[in-house]
């Protein structure tokens, strides 16, 4: 392109130029800027703030973390070990449970049923967690005894993961009754989420599949999943980072142990970091608040990381096929 | 291949909207079809009930006998999954799957009949398809990449190609060049003659001129009046209706004097 530049300045380009100024596209733009870095800055803070709070606390002398561990290693592995179990076993009961609700209420129930359980599956969101946390503990965990009875008879034998079913708790009160409470504060936002995206599929390409002859089933599995794959991790990613952050529930379910143990049926496990924190918060020395802020780093890092990973793997797929 | 087929005193309702009225007519096989007639008559309406389209709006339902090969597609018991295996669809905006390859597009509706296919079994099929849809050259040395990628007019053939890879009765197109430029929409045009030797054709345009190149019969719908249901006013051979239409209607919107 040759651009004549001298002319520019006398030609009647008035007319040509934008007639209202860009201002509102500019203010617009800045903001949706604005709002983007604060999002970044806030979670720089929290990093911040976490790390030079917690940086100590990995490198305290060994009786504060005592009396269990003598590290922070040691202080800290089986507290993860039982956040992820926890919310493991929430993701692998919620997750099916989520999608399977958001798929018959975007395509299979008729309008007139499908409007009021969404209604009723989104007012589970708005139930505080304490209430969540009495309910498991003084009447979900003993409904579930027979089934830990159950679950350590006909798994308990198998190899390997025969570890996680070992000897059950009479109380009930464990990592599996835990996760099942997380699984059921979870799946609202699971499947509002999942609903919606389900819901944006294009009505073109559902017709498509439709019109080559497959059944609703295979529509849904043709278009339906893959355009709305990348909001179906975005809504597990969330269903976690709410399992992982669960405090009230967990502490008020969970009797709490210190021994490492894969066993989700035992009659005491260790808790999870943020319900750890909760239950030392008011006991502390400032070396033991070094230390829980110092887990509450590990837990940051961890989550980060999975959802690193979680969009990495999306994102793999999509750039394979873009190629 | 190749089937005819048979509207006898068919309405069509969105909800409690009348939408089409008593249609009655017979499309006949290897023979291609043009519905035409003004925005809003119920071409596409009526074209999507041909093959139960129709009903997947919600509410929307079919009054009436769609015969094709003796056998009444609206006849409780008849699967509409099976109808649609039978009787293939081209849309007006091209729909490729946006996540699969050109290849798994041409595919797609082959994988749901047969299952798996073996490797050359498949590789065949997407060669003739894409051959019959005029497309393989231009695609031959990327089908892996996506079908999104293609130009309009390739996206539509590619459609094309998706359907008749399941081998179908009967193919329904529903204005396919409307979005297309004039060269896209003649090598549409040619690929039409072409299929008609395997399939039966039934198009909706809204290009006269489209109509009386491609089709042997041709089906003019009108509204009797505005809020009243469309309904069919004339379904002659192309020929006749072009040179001597029987109802002055007819005649008047072919020549441009339409309301
Ligand atoms: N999903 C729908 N729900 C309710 N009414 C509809 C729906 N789709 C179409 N209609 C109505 O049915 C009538 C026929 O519409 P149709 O789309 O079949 O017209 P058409 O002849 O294909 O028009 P065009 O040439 O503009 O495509 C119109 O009155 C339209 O408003
Ligand atoms: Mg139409």
């Amino acid at each position: 392109m040759t651009a004549p530049t001298t002319e520019a300045e006398d030609a009647p380009a008035a007319s040509w130029a934008s007639v209202r100024g860009g201002a509102g596209d500019r203010i617009f733009s800045g903001a949706a800027l604005l709002a983007g870095l604060s999002i970044l800055a806030a979670l720089a803070g929290v990093f911040i703030f976490l790390a030079i709070k917690g940086v100590t606390g990995f490198t305290k002398p060994a009786e504060v973390y005592g009396p269990h561990a003598e590290s922070f290693v040691g202080y800290v592995v089986p507290l993860l070990v039982g956040t992820f179990t926890a919310s493991i076993i929430a993701l692998i009961i919620a997750v099916p449970l989520a999608f399977g609700i958001a798929l018959v209420i975007s395509h299979y129930a008729p309008r007139w049923i499908a409007a009021p359980v969404a209604y009723v599956i989104d007012l589970l969101a708005a139930v505080p967690s304490v209430v969540y946390g009495l309910w498991g503990a003084f009447y979900l965990a003993k409904k579930l005894v027979p089934m830990h009875q159950w679950l350590h008879d006909h798994l308990g034998p198998i190899p390997v993961i025969g570890h996680l079913f070992g000897e059950p708790s009479p109380a009930g009160r464990t990592l599996l009754t835990a996760g099942i409470v997380l699984a059921i504060m979870i799946l609202p936002i699971i499947t509002a989420i999942t609903r919606e995206v389900f819901s944006r599929t294009p009505r073109l390409h559902e017709e498509a599949a439709l019109a080559l002859g497959a059944t609703r089933w295979e529509m849904v599995r043709m278009t339906v999943f893959p355009y709305a794959r990348s909001g179906m991790v975005s809504a597990v990613m969330l269903g976690l980072g709410r399992a992982l952050g669960e405090t009230m529930a967990v502490t008020m379910v969970l009797s709490v142990g210190f021994d490492l143990s894969w066993n989700v049926l035992a009659t005491s496990s260790p808790t999870s970091i943020a319900a750890n924190i909760a239950l030392k918060y008011k006991e502390r020395s400032a070396d033991l608040l070094n230390v829980l802020v110092a887990t509450g780093l590990v837990l940051f890092l961890l989550t980060f990381l999975v959802n690193f990973l979680a969009r990495w793997i999306v994102g793999r797929s999509e750039r394979r096929m873009a190629r | 291949m190749a089937k005819s087929i048979d509207v006898s005193d068919v309405n069509i309702y969105y909800g409690d909207f009348l939408a089409v009225q008593g249609v009655n007519m017979t499309v006949r096989a290897g023979a291609v079809t043009a519905f035409i007639g003004p925005s809003g008559c119920g071409k596409s309406t009526f074209l999507r009930s041909l093959n139960r389209m129709h009903e997947v709006i919600p509410g929307a339902r079919v009054e009436g006998k769609i015969v094709v090969d003796g056998q009444d597609l609206y006849e409780p018991g008849v699967d509409p999954v099976a109808v649609r295996r039978q009787v293939g669809m081209v849309f007006q905006r091209p729909n490729p799957f946006p996540t699969m390859s050109i290849y798994d597009n041409v595919l797609a509706g082959l994988k749901l009949n047969a299952g798996k296919l073996k490797k050359n079994a498949a590789d065949e099929v997407v060669e003739k398809s894409l051959r019959g849809a005029n497309l393989w050259n231009e695609v031959k040395d990327r089908l892996n990449k996506p079908g999104m990628g293609l130009s309009g007019g390739q996206q539509q053939r590619l459609c094309i190609a998706r359907a008749i890879a399941v081998e179908p009765q009967i193919l329904l197109m529903d204005e396919p060049c409307s979005a297309l430029d004039p060269i896209s929409t003649s090598a549409i045009e040619d690929l039409i003659h072409e299929l008609k030797n395997d399939y039966t054709i039934v198009i909706v345009t809204h290009n006269m001129q489209q109509a009386a190149r491609v089709s042997d019969d041709t089906g003019f719908f009108n509204l009797k009046a505005t809020g009243e249901p469309g309904h069919l006013v004339e379904f002659n051979p192309t020929k006749k209706m072009f040179a001597n239409p029987d109802d002055p209607a007819t005649e008047a919107y072919i020549s441009g004097r339409f309301g």
